[in-house]
């Protein structure tokens, strides 16, 4: 079963002064009024951030639903900014594998890969030891996941006092806090040059397709990237 | 109406669900210290910063109504407090959110 120990310093990360709780709070009370803007009720919008747990793809379908698009627009749309979990995904679960660990924890824990627990763990895992990596993951995933679907109840409560200057403020909040968090991740030559390639890339392609931006531009500026970092290294 | 909206939101919990979970899939084939991995680790880091680019430079929602110029000052005074924090994540993220609104009111 799960380990308590690392279950639950897994779960203490989001206590610490600078922790991802902040810009993850903030951004699911924007979504939680948002979603009661465009007309779903309490339940609903708590069991959308329960089911789905990823920001972009939330806002792409509360956006796709207002201009009336049909479910198949919807899944699209969503698969294709949400792709990004693929690869983030395949970057973190190696490193968390073990074999005395049953398979089950990897298939259900894989819900919590999100922009916050991603880069919590990508930051943190070489201090614990490998066999323990996926209940110290499960904690930190448990962790920001409960943020999220308490502060879209919070949001959905609230929406009716939250007003546009309040809303512009919790929507600035997001990506200051990630990209803050990803420019500290910036250590190796592979990793400077990704985040610095994607980040010229990706808007460089919404350009020519707002939908596959972040797909083509990231796949560019990942494997651009790769090929430097291998080449610098030799 | 209710019915649809449960069926979306059904919808986009299999479309975000699916990535992570073929992700597992193939991470059980993968080495950490593999070639491989480490094309991953660069795809992962430059969507999510091709993601937050697009997200800052040509937003939906409410940021839209912010102008361009205003949205290039609050990032890059942001960074700035980043560094001069000695990398603190509270200070910047504060910071951003405060001067986005004093200069919105003005």
């Amino acid at each position: 079963m799960i380990s308590p120990k690392y279950f639950f310093k897994g779960l203490s990360c989001v206590k610490s002064f600078d922790s991802p709780a902040i810009a993850l709070g903030c951004c699911m009370v924007a979504i939680g009024a948002l979603f009661k803007n465009i007309g779903f009720n309490l339940q609903e919008s708590v069991f959308s951030t329960f089911l789905t747990y990823a920001l972009p793809g939330s806002l792409v379908m509360a956006e796709t639903m207002i201009i009336g698009g049909s479910l198949l627009n919807i899944f699209f749309a969503v698969w294709l900014v949400n792709s990004r979990l693929y690869p983030m995904t395949v970057s973190l679960m190696p490193l968390m594998m073990h074999k005395s660990q049953p398979k089950w924890k990897y298939y259900l824990s894989c819900h919590f890969v999100a922009v916050s627990a991603w880069l919590i763990m990508k930051n943190n895992y070489k201090s614990i030891d490998r066999e323990n990596r996926i209940d110290y993951w499960i904690g930190v995933g448990t962790a920001t996941w409960s943020i999220a679907i308490i502060a879209t109840f919070i949001g959905y409560i609230l929406a009716d006092y939250l007003n546009k200057d309040i809303m512009i403020g919790l929507a600035i909040v997001n990506p200051v806090y990630f990209m803050c968090m990803m420019i500290g991740s910036m250590k190796t030559f592979q990793i400077n040059s990704s985040v610095i390639l994607g980040a010229v890339l990706g808007p460089a392609f919404y350009l020519i397709s707002p939908e596959w931006c972040i797909l083509f531009g990231g796949l560019i500026a990942g494997t651009i990237a790769f090929v430097l970092g291998e080449k610098n290294d030799n | 109406m209710t019915t649809s909206v449960v069926l979306a939101i059904l919808v986009t919990s299999l479309a975000t669900f699916s990535s992570r979970f073929i992700g597992v899939i193939t991470s059980e084939k993968i080495k950490e210290n593999s070639k491989i991995f480490r094309w991953f680790n660069c795809l992962a880091y430059s969507t999510l910063a091709a993601l937050i680019a697009r997200v800052v430079i040509f937003p939906s929602g409410v940021l839209s109504e912010v102008d361009y110029l205003v949205r290039i000052i609050v990032i890059i005074s942001s960074i700035i407090v980043f560094y001069l924090t000695k990398k603190n994540l509270v200070y910047p993220t504060v910071f951003s959110a405060i001067i986005l609104a004093l200069i919105n009111s003005y």
